[in-house]
């Protein structure tokens, strides 16, 4: 009897550690992704630009993409993938009141394969932003935003 | 700004006409250090694929894009990857594993603005024999109907 509740002790201790890095993998993956809530369509942000209470627009993305069209308004901060991108992102978040009306975006590559999006969200959550949005970019920011006509700014900042 | 008015998201016609732009006659330089000119593949079909490799989607696609420069080199066409936001090292380290078999250069704002504006990764081109742009894949790639255009396009005579 003792012999057999050792091995479904076992079993089930192999089962736990066979499947928890797997499990861990997924919720990783969930949590950093920005929740539904969270997400703002380029239709939203276009009329939210226009209107009086404008939200403070961050671009998490590569430089070679914001030189070439960026959002009017928006802030450059680089790659939230790299250290040094997230570094300047927390530096300047760090000035803005927690309540503010805070838009990220990135644009780089379709949304899910976004490097920059995941990392610059969490950032920003774990500093305690209540209003933060993230710009939901499909496929690119050329084919979600300046290929739809919405006002669009080049060059540096 | 040349080819973005003119392509829709995916792939546009295949038939040359006036509104096919020209592929822009750039000077690139590979890891290499080989100087290379696009003027100089006039007469083949090219395939301009950039991409970068800290993308993800861009680093999977890389396997296909050997494979067609293998399966259709011998008849007349040749890829061509420009890199953006790479340190060579890395990009030098990932196209050494990857088997990397076209010229790979180290892209730049310039380099994507003669091509109408390159505003995300992965983003393809195909241009025909004669030197004109006839394709724009953006985003990832449809390669059923990328093989489809190479194929249309190596059929068809340069034109000038």
């Amino acid at each position: 009897m003792r012999f057999r509740e050792n091995r479904l002790l076992t079993w089930l201790l192999t089962a736990v550690l066979v499947t928890a890095p797997a499990v861990a993998v997924q919720s990783q993956s969930a949590e950093s992704s920005p929740a539904t809530a969270d997400l703002i369509r380029p239709d939203e942000l276009a009329k939210a630009l226009q209107s009086s209470a404008k939200p403070t627009v961050l671009n998490v993305g590569p430089r070679m993409i914001y030189v070439q069209a960026h959002i009017p308004g928006a802030e450059f901060i680089g790659p939230a993938n790299k250290p040094e991108g997230l570094e300047k992102l927390r530096a300047r978040a760090a000035s803005l009141p927690r309540d503010s009306f805070l838009v990220i975006y990135c644009g780089c590559c379709p949304w899910e394969h976004c490097p920059n999006i995941r990392p610059a969200y969490q950032e920003l959550k774990q500093m305690g932003f209540t209003r933060l949005k993230v710009l939901y970019i499909a496929t690119s920011f050329g084919s979600d935003w300046v290929e739809k006509g919405y006002p669009t700014a080049k060059g540096e900042q | 700004m040349l080819a973005a008015v003119y392509f829709h998201r995916g792939v546009v016609g295949r038939k040359a006409s006036s509104s096919n732009p020209p592929a822009p006659a750039i000077t690139l330089t590979d890891l290499d250090g080989n100087t290379l000119n696009l003027s100089r593949y006039k007469g083949k079909v090219v395939l301009i694929n950039f991409w970068a490799a800290w993308c993800t989607p861009c680093r999977g696609e890389i396997p296909q894009f050997t494979a067609l420069q293998d399966k259709y080199a011998s008849q007349g066409f040749q890829t061509v990857g420009i890199s953006m936001e790479d340190s060579e090292s890395t990009l030098r380290d990932f196209c050494r594993e990857s088997k990397v078999n076209y010229p790979v250069v180290m892209g730049n704002q310039k380099i994507a603005e003669a091509f109408g504006g390159v505003l995300g990764l992965p983003t393809t081109f195909l241009v025909g024999r004669e030197g004109l742009i006839h394709e724009k894949h953006e985003g990832e790639t449809d390669f059923r109907r990328l093989e489809q255009g190479i194929k249309h396009l190596l059929q068809s005579p340069a034109q000038n």
